[in-house]
């Protein structure tokens, strides 16, 4: 039972990883990423690869994973953030990158495709993620505390108000996407040595569809929300044992029923703190009631 | 080689324009990815399927029942996920969320209750093929493509010549004016999607009969945002040659070069594109509205 609970949370931490890299991007800059998978994907191939055929330490490998999905993340970004973009427009472009990165995955022979990498070696142990997913949270609670988080929500609100301020959309948005994209990686790299075995189909548009409902159900312009909605996500149908079908119906009404009654998702733009933060957050306390 | 290949382009893309226009015309009018019409045309494939092979309708009904079913489906999609949304004048982020849920909601919602088997449509033209001058095409394709393009070029005249089509176009333009006009708005965004549904309905009748009826054959409508954001969202004439113009490239690179690029080429396609042009080739919109 022990082992059972420790799965689970080991899977709800990997998932809350890459989960936060995405409300950085999402949730602050107002931007989504229908492909996330490919850089959960990216990192996990990159990772894996690097342990299995050169026996790179696993830490290493790792922060290759971070680096590779943050380099991916800006040679894609950096053409369509640079052409400013419609939401739609770049939410379309993700959605075939995701599957464009897959399609790249299943033909490589350095990633054996779509037979995928089996026996990968069994790094990932439960510290290992409590002690990565601390460190995420933490570095992204500060990123977007600090003046690149501010601008990232001045230009998610009003961007034409934020670039006359003097905000640079353009690298403002580009510096989430590439620390969303690292975030990915890592938790790719993770879940590869988690699982000991990876194949291009496990990174489909559900994964990202994961995220994205995670994110927009915690509350866009959260943390800690998002944090806790992943965990739910992953947790409860697990402990449930609900067939993994019904976990997808479930999300997408979900995510229908949070945009009609509440936008603003279960902890709209607050954070869980003891003190301090509660004023910074009410002065955007109004945007969310809109 | 080169005619031939043409000519299937052209039939692929005759599919993909029509269902860019539906995508399109969704667009023009509330200015949002309505990324639930994937799941739309996968339903009315469904219908017509059970339609044709179920009840054994004769194909010229099936395809009025799956038109007349897919448009009602647009039509509640609308009602149950857009509507509450429009009253509250939300952003054009909460729309394309809502429309994700409902895509992940429906698509999911057929895996879980019909399955995920392969159904197909009885060979009625597959096999057949015309034969001119060393070309064949199949009796389907030129079936598709010719009725394709009857349907579009029938929604051209609609909205050109009658005055429900110019209150359409004047609500395209300018929503509120149009309301103050004495237009009835939510009538006319009901009728927008029953029409954008109806058209979803002949594009899943013919993807389902060209391949297979299976749940997640909406991917194949991926194709059709990225043709519509090719012309430039919210133009329909856009929308055609963009859809047109991605099935005959495809078709090339596919017969010239390999399938399996294929993806990974529509894909840099719209990427190089948005580049050069961030509007698309036809596109009216520019920026979002503040």
């Amino acid at each position: 039972m022990t082992q059972y609970l420790s799965g689970i949370l080991s899977l709800g931490l990997i998932y809350v990883i890459a989960t936060v890299g995405l409300a950085v991007f999402t949730g602050f800059t107002g931007l989504f990423s229908l492909g996330h998978a490919a850089f959960f994907a990216i990192g996990a191939y990159t990772a894996a690869i690097l342990t299995y055929f050169y026996g790179v330490n696993f830490y290493l490998a790792l922060a290759a994973a971070g680096v590779m999905s943050g380099l991916v993340g800006f040679l894609i970004g950096y053409p369509t953030l640079k052409a400013k973009l419609r939401t739609d427009y770049f939410a379309i472009a993700t959605l075939g990158f995701g599957e464009a990165t897959r399609v790249l995955l299943e033909n490589l022979s350095i990633t054996q495709g779509a037979r995928g990498l089996p026996g990968i070696t069994n790094y990932t142990t439960l510290p290992v993620i409590i002690v990565i997913a601390a460190l995420v949270i933490w570095v992204a609670w500060n990123f977007v505390h600090s003046r690149h988080g501010r601008a990232a929500i001045a230009i998610r609100e009003d961007f034409v108000a934020a670039e006359m301020m003097g905000v640079n959309i353009f690298i403002g948005r580009l510096r989430s996407l590439i620390f969303s994209a690292a975030c990915g990686g890592i938790a790719g790299g993770l879940f590869a040595h988690y699982f000991c075995f990876i194949q291009p189909s496990m990174f489909t548009a559900y994964m990202s569809t994961q995220l994205t409902a995670a994110v927009v159900a915690g509350g866009m312009g959260s943390i800690s929300g998002p944090v806790m909605a992943a965990l739910i996500f992953i947790g409860v149908p697990e402990l449930l044992r609900v067939a993994n079908i019904w976990r997808l119906v479930a999300y997408g009404l979900l995510l229908v029923l949070i945009m009609i009654f509440r936008p603003q998702g279960l902890l709209g733009y607050r954070e869980i703190s003891l003190s301090g933060i509660r004023d910074f957050f009410a002065r955007f306390r109004k945007g969310a009631r809109s | 080689m080169f005619t031939q290949t043409l000519l299937t382009g052209l039939a692929i893309g005759g599919i993909y324009a029509l269902m860019a226009v539906g995508y399109s015309l969704v667009f023009s009018i509330l200015n949002f990815s309505n990324f639930a019409y994937g799941s739309i045309i996968m339903l009315g494939a469904y219908i017509g399927y059970y339609a044709m092979v179920r009840m054994g309708m004769p194909i010229g009904l099936a395809i009025a029942v799956s038109i007349v079913g897919s448009g009602l489906l647009c039509w509640l999609n609308e009602r149950l996920a857009y509507a509450p949304l429009r009253k509250r004048k939300a952003s054009s982020l909460f729309f394309m969320i809502s429309a994700m849920g409902t895509s992940i909601f429906l698509e999911n919602l057929v895996y879980a209750t019909i399955g995920a088997r392969f159904y197909n449509f009885p060979e009625l033209f597959a096999k057949s093929n015309l034969e001119f001058r060393g070309i064949s095409i199949g009796v389907l394709d030129v079936f598709a493509m010719v009725f394709s393009f009857v349907a579009i070029y029938g929604l051209n005249l609609f909205l050109q010549k009658s005055r429900t089509g110019i209150a359409i176009r004047a609500a395209s333009y300018d929503i509120e004016v149009c309301s103050l006009n004495g237009v009835n708005i939510a009538a006319l965004i009901g009728l927008v999607f029953g029409l954008a549904g109806a058209l979803a309905g002949i594009s899943g009748m013919f993807l389902g009969m060209k391949y297979i009826v299976y749940p997640t054959m909406g991917w194949i409508t991926n194709k059709a945002y990225i043709a519509a954001v090719i012309g430039g969202l919210g133009s329909l004439p856009g929308a055609v040659v963009g859809g047109v113009l991605l099935g005959v490239l495809e078709t090339f690179v596919s017969a010239y070069v390999s399938s399996v690029v294929r993806d990974v080429f529509s894909f840099s396609l719209l990427v190089l594109l948005l580049m050069v042009m961030p509007t698309g080739l036809f596109g009216r919109f520019l920026e979002e509205k503040v």
